[in-house]
């Protein structure tokens, strides 16, 4: 049996893996249909309802997204009535939504501001009641403005598909259907803000994204400092400030991340932030007998002395020789760190047994 | 309450993991579903929290605060719409000096639930206090029906 | 004394209300204490029966002595000694009791196929169903059909699903057989939560029996051995009796292992629901039966192929299960006959509104509409003139009198912007207002939409909210084509069956009934004066006596008179409750 299938997309013949969507033999084609409850990495949801075409000979047009393709059906992805139908829809979402894009984080990275614009819709026609939300919560990574929320479950699903904790979950039905942690408390889960990262609106958004800017920014690409995972990263930066981080899912890690990566990046712009080799002038004991009786950490600075890397390698290499001649090579152990990669903590290893001669090596994803 | 939680989740042994009739169970035991039971449940059957809130909140027989001793159902089915069960609702909640957007006496002795339809539509307006049906329920019949339950209990 | 007597005693919902079970035990009580008990018997008995269908009559009480049958209606237990003493004793049943033409006029012109056994016999007791040829059908279909031969015989039978969809059941089973899995199910769809029907409700409760063999029968066609009934906590006696009759057939070995005492094996377990109406859609019945938010899903996958817990499904309503046995026992052709055309049998409506007779009814499919409401339901209370009939329960819609003489079917109802659905049918009169019905319709669908997608969410709000602005004469020219629009947005755009049907009430009035929205948004007028805002309450001076009855009762104080002067209301007081109207024994107020 035949594993493909060929249809018609708006008069092109396209042919895709069977069990495919509709809307993924679209986009194979580049033909654009809006989504927002849309995610090519979770279970299809058919909740937003703007993904709607027409099939010729079915008599109402049906969601893209959770209807798999057949041979020989012959599609359309935009008419008249289609836009129309799509319109309204959104007119509607809009008219439960709060209509204060000029003050929100997510605004020029909005779906649904977008697919405002591309409609002109800028009095929705539908006015009445709107869902009202105060609790904020206090948590520093993630800010939730649940009015924005347009329920495309995109969060839940990751919460739980990917992430696998399902920290959040509808509650209520109807009109007062919501997206909450269990009893409405407050956010309490891993913070990785996988949920941020596909929430379409301005309803999740990173705490410390706020008032940080949302125009100029410059993208750069990088791998995560801090394990050997080794996540590509989007830094976006503004006046030489990192102000947010996200991922592309064309990476390695697909574009998702953790709480480290997303939310971690704060330590960049730290004044007590560690950037050259420091050698100890004043011991160890003396020290922390001083630090005891109250000596602050910018007066702590000055146990230490500023040094080039060769003068801090050089002391480093004459100390280890030292030991190991006065002690013996298994007085020395090594310990590696996860935020190595790979061939870092293989070349550590190596240095231990090979230059050390010892087998004391260990890592710290071990405890 | 741990005992009883633990009885509940063994009786329905085959059915573990099925939040609709776990939750059923904790609302006949407890008259509601206290928020604790929820969390206890949670760890031991390692099902998320949110799953317990989501099902609890979404069907209208589980309720999450302490209900009354005594339950007064009022149908607000059509036939009884159109015989005028809505105000007969209002003036019982006037009566009974409930809250507004609550529905249990701040003394948790009566909880007024509005219902659809009991199938009972050749009398209507209906009304069930506790168990008993009344048909043809007037303001009088119902408040003389409190009266009667709150002299019982 | 050679009497054979058998008291049935109506103990559906309805007649338990009315105090069924107090009638019951008032002529166990006064049986024995004349002696009757004693000297027949045997050959006395009182018994419970489901729903005898004419609920404004009840408590209804059936007299068989020696096989002729008088009714009577409304009977009270102080009315039972009576009863006993003239007409089981002495043999002149108490004319004035007994019920008049209506009740047969009610009966004469249904046909009862699903309910032939419901108000007849005990639905506590197995034996009672058995007597009337109960597990016939089933106990033939186990131990001598094939399953291929079933489905042939239910897809001759031209039945078509109950629960409003009308899919036709053979072609549904044959689709489920055809799929090889370990595990199959069959569900009963009992999940009734339209407000004012109460047809699988009655069936559940006065004949649970026949919707146990009508699964039974399926599990075998589709080689299922699991089979729920997926029915509402709410109805208490429902599910009491459902498990009861379970209970017994499992002592019968009607259900378990080897049933028939053949090697087929079926289960069937009762699933009290906690409430809400959007899981009698298929998809969100059984994530609720999972255990999960009952919340549609895209039918990307057939029920037939993956249904509860992704194996495959046969989820009927049930009406439609309890037809079953009927059928295998008198065969398609018999019950083909019945219908129409392009479906056989016949269909359980309730009736109910502004009509006489207000009850469960079951005609043929193909009955037209005067003959369920003028000749079945007796016309209208009051000799008031009929607006027209909204059926299919909140997702239905409104068919005007004009059209009454079109044949209640699948098709018609669909064609004329209503549907079959539940099968509720609400007859409105000329007090009737539409926009006030309309709204609370849209106003139940608003309360029962799940929240996923959003044409049904917000739609459905916004148009409730359109509605209220008209019948609160808040409206302005453009809303009603606006709520045109939306309408037709949110049927074509909706998730489930609940949202593509959420328009119904306000497309099907808009076609029958605009000039009434025109009329309440340009003239502030509503013509049925139901409409609160749009109403004003005043004293028919010359009617006035005077006597203060509806100053004593006003609860906004809006009502000045001196005493026997004539009254006058404040119209900017008065929140026009209508107690005043209620309290004038001289018809002096008028509400316009």
């Amino acid at each position: 049996m035949s594993t493909t299938v060929t249809l018609r997309i708006d008069g092109r013949n396209v042919t895709v893996e069977k069990f495919s969507t509709i809307l993924d033999a679209a986009r194979t084609l580049e033909i654009p249909i809006p989504t927002l409850c849309h995610h090519p990495d979770l279970v299809p949801y058919g909740g937003c309802r703007l993904c709607l075409v027409e099939i010729k000979g079915a008599p109402r047009p049906v969601a893209s997204c959770t209807t798999f393709v057949k041979d020989g059906l012959e599609v359309t992805t935009s008419s008249p009535r289609l836009e129309r139908l799509r319109k309204t829809t959104l007119e509607l979402i809009l008219s439960d939504h709060p209509r204060d894009c000029m003050t929100c984080e997510r605004a020029g990275d909005c779906k649904l501001q977008e697919l405002a614009y591309f409609y002109g819709i800028r009095d929705p026609r539908f006015e009445g009641e709107r869902r009202i939300y105060r609790t904020k919560d206090k948590n520093p990574c993630i800010a939730r403005d649940m009015e924005k929320c347009i329920l495309c479950g995109l969060c839940v699903r990751v919460c739980d598909e990917i992430q696998g904790v399902a920290a959040i979950d509808f509650a209520y039905r109807g009109f007062r259907t919501m997206v909450t942690p269990p009893f409405e408390r407050e956010l309490d889960c891993e913070f990785c803000g996988q949920c941020v990262a596909v929430c379409p609106t301005g309803a999740l958004t990173g705490a410390m994204w706020a008032q940080k800017g949302r125009q100029d920014m410059r993208d750069v690409e990088t791998i995560c400092p801090y394990c050997g995972c080794g996540c590509t990263l989007t830094l976006h930066i503004r006046r030489n400030e990192v102000i947010r981080v996200s991922s592309r899912r064309e990476t390695l890690n697909e574009g998702w991340l953790c709480a480290k990566g997303r939310f971690g990046y704060e330590f960049i712009h730290r004044t007590d932030r560690l950037k050259k080799p420091l050698v100890r002038i004043v011991p160890k004991s003396e020290a922390a007998a001083l630090v005891k009786s109250g000596w602050s950490h910018e007066r702590a600075a000055s146990f230490f002395r500023e040094v080039s890397w060769d003068d801090a390698l050089d002391l480093v290499a004459a100390r280890l020789g030292e030991i190991k001649e006065r002690h013996g090579s298994d007085a020395i152990g090594g310990i590696s760190s996860a935020r190595c990669t790979n061939e870092e903590n293989y070349l550590f290893q190596k240095f231990i047994r090979g230059a050390i001669g010892t087998n004391n090596v260990d890592h710290c994803a071990r405890y | 309450m741990e005992k009883t939680l633990q009885a509940l989740v063994d009786e329905c042994r085959d059915t573990r993991g099925n939040i609709v009739s776990l939750l059923r169970r904790v609302e006949d035991h407890f008259g509601f579903i206290p928020e604790d039971a929820v969390y206890w449940l949670s760890r031991a059957l390692d099902i998320p929290a949110s799953r317990f809130f989501g099902v609890a909140t979404f069907y209208s027989q589980f309720h999450l605060k302490p209900r009354g001793r005594h339950t007064i159902r009022i149908c607000r089915g059509t036939a009884c719409h159109v015989k005028g069960s809505e105000k007969l609702i209002s003036r019982v909640l006037m009566e009974l000096d409930i809250p507004p957007d609550d529905d249990t006496t701040p003394d948790l002795t009566f909880t007024i639930e509005k219902i659809n339809c009991v199938g009972a539509c050749g009398i209507a307006p209906v009304a069930v206090l506790d168990d008993e049906i009344v048909g043809n329920a007037t303001l009088h019949t119902v408040l003389n029906g409190i009266r009667e339950l709150k002299k019982r209990s | 004394m050679s009497k054979e007597v058998l008291i049935t005693v109506c103990t559906g919902t309805g007649g338990i209300a009315s105090g069924g079970e107090d009638v019951l035990a008032a002529f166990r009580e006064a049986l024995s204490s004349a002696g009757i008990t004693a000297s027949c018997r045997e050959r006395c008995r009182v018994q419970r029966v489901g729903c005898k269908g004419f609920c404004s009559q009840d408590v209804l009480v059936d007299v068989a002595v020696n096989g002729a049958i008088t009714t009577y209606r409304k009977v009270r237990p102080d009315m039972v000694a009576r009863i006993v003493s003239e007409h089981i004793v002495a043999g002149m049943p108490v004319a004035e009791w007994v019920v008049d033409g209506s009740y047969h006029a009610f009966h004469e012109k249904q046909k009862k196929v699903v309910l032939s056994h419901c108000g007849v016999i005990d639905p506590e007791e197995i034996q009672s169903y058995r007597a009337v040829g109960g597990y016939g059908a089933a106990e033939r279909a186990v131990l001598s059909m094939t399953p291929e031969e079933i489905i042939a015989v239910i897809k001759r039978s031209r039945l078509r699903g109950r629960g409003g969809g009308g899919f036709p059941t053979g072609l549904k089973w044959e689709l489920c057989a055809r799929h090889t899995a370990d595990t199959k199910y069959v569900v009963c769809n009992g999940n009734e939560s339209d407000p004012g029907a109460f047809m699988d409700t009655s069936l559940m409760e006065g004949d649970p029996h026949s919707v146990i063999e009508g699964m039974i029968i399926c599990a075998k066609a589709v080689g299922s051995h699991r089979g729920y009934i997926y029915t509402k906590a709410e109805y208490a006696l429902a599910v009491k009796r459902l498990n009861r009759a379970i209970e017994h057939c499992y002592a019968a070995g009607f259900l378990g292992k080897g049933i028939f005492g053949s090697d087929f094996d079926f289960d069937v377990e009762v699933f009290p629901a906690p409430g809400a109406f959007v899981c009698g859609e298929a998809t969100a019945l059984l994530r609720s039966l999972e255990g999960k938010r009952g919340m549609p899903s895209a039918k990307i996958w057939r029920t037939a192929e993956k249904g509860l817990w992704n194996k495959p499904t046969v989820l009927n309503n049930v009406e439609t299960f309890a037809n079953i046995p009927k059928i295998i026992e008198k065969g398609s052709q018999w019950f083909s006959r019945l219908g129409t055309e392009r479906s056989g049998g016949t269909k359980v409506f309730s009736l109910s509104g502004k009509v006489r007779n207000t009850g469960l009814i079951e005609v043929p499919i193909g009955t037209t509409l005067r003959e369920i409401i003028f000749d079945i339901g007796g016309g209208i209370e009051g000799g008031k003139a009929c607006k027209g009939v909204h059926i299919g329960g909140p997702t239905g819609g409104c068919i005007p009198a004009a059209r009454f003489d079109m044949e209640v079917d699948y098709e018609s109802l669909a064609q004329a912007g209503s549907m079959m659905g539940s099968g509720g049918m609400v007859v409105l009169d000329e007090t009737s207002c539409i926009v006030d019905t309309t709204r609370f319709f849209v106003g139940v669908i608003q309360g029962e939409s799940c929240g996923k997608c959003a044409p049904c969410r917000i739609g459905t709000k916004r148009m409730l909210e359109i509605l209220e602005r008209i019948a609160g004469g808040r409206a302005k020219e453009g809303d009603l084509e606006l709520l045109e629009e939306l309408a037709h947005s949110i049927r074509e755009t909706s998730l489930c069956g609940l949202g593509m049907t959420a328009p119904n009430p306000v497309l099907s009035t808009l076609r029958y009934f605009r000039d009434e929205y025109e009329e309440h948004i340009r003239r502030k007028r509503c013509r049925a004066a139901v409409c609160k805002a749009l109403l004003t309450y005043s004293v028919v001076e010359s009617a006035c006596t005077g006597c203060g009855a509806c100053k004593r009762v006003c609860p906004a104080d809006a009502i000045r008179g001196t005493r026997k002067k004539p009254h006058r209301i404040d119209a900017n007081l008065c929140v026009r409750c209508g107690t005043c109207l209620d309290a004038c024994k001289f018809n002096a107020i008028m509400k316009v």
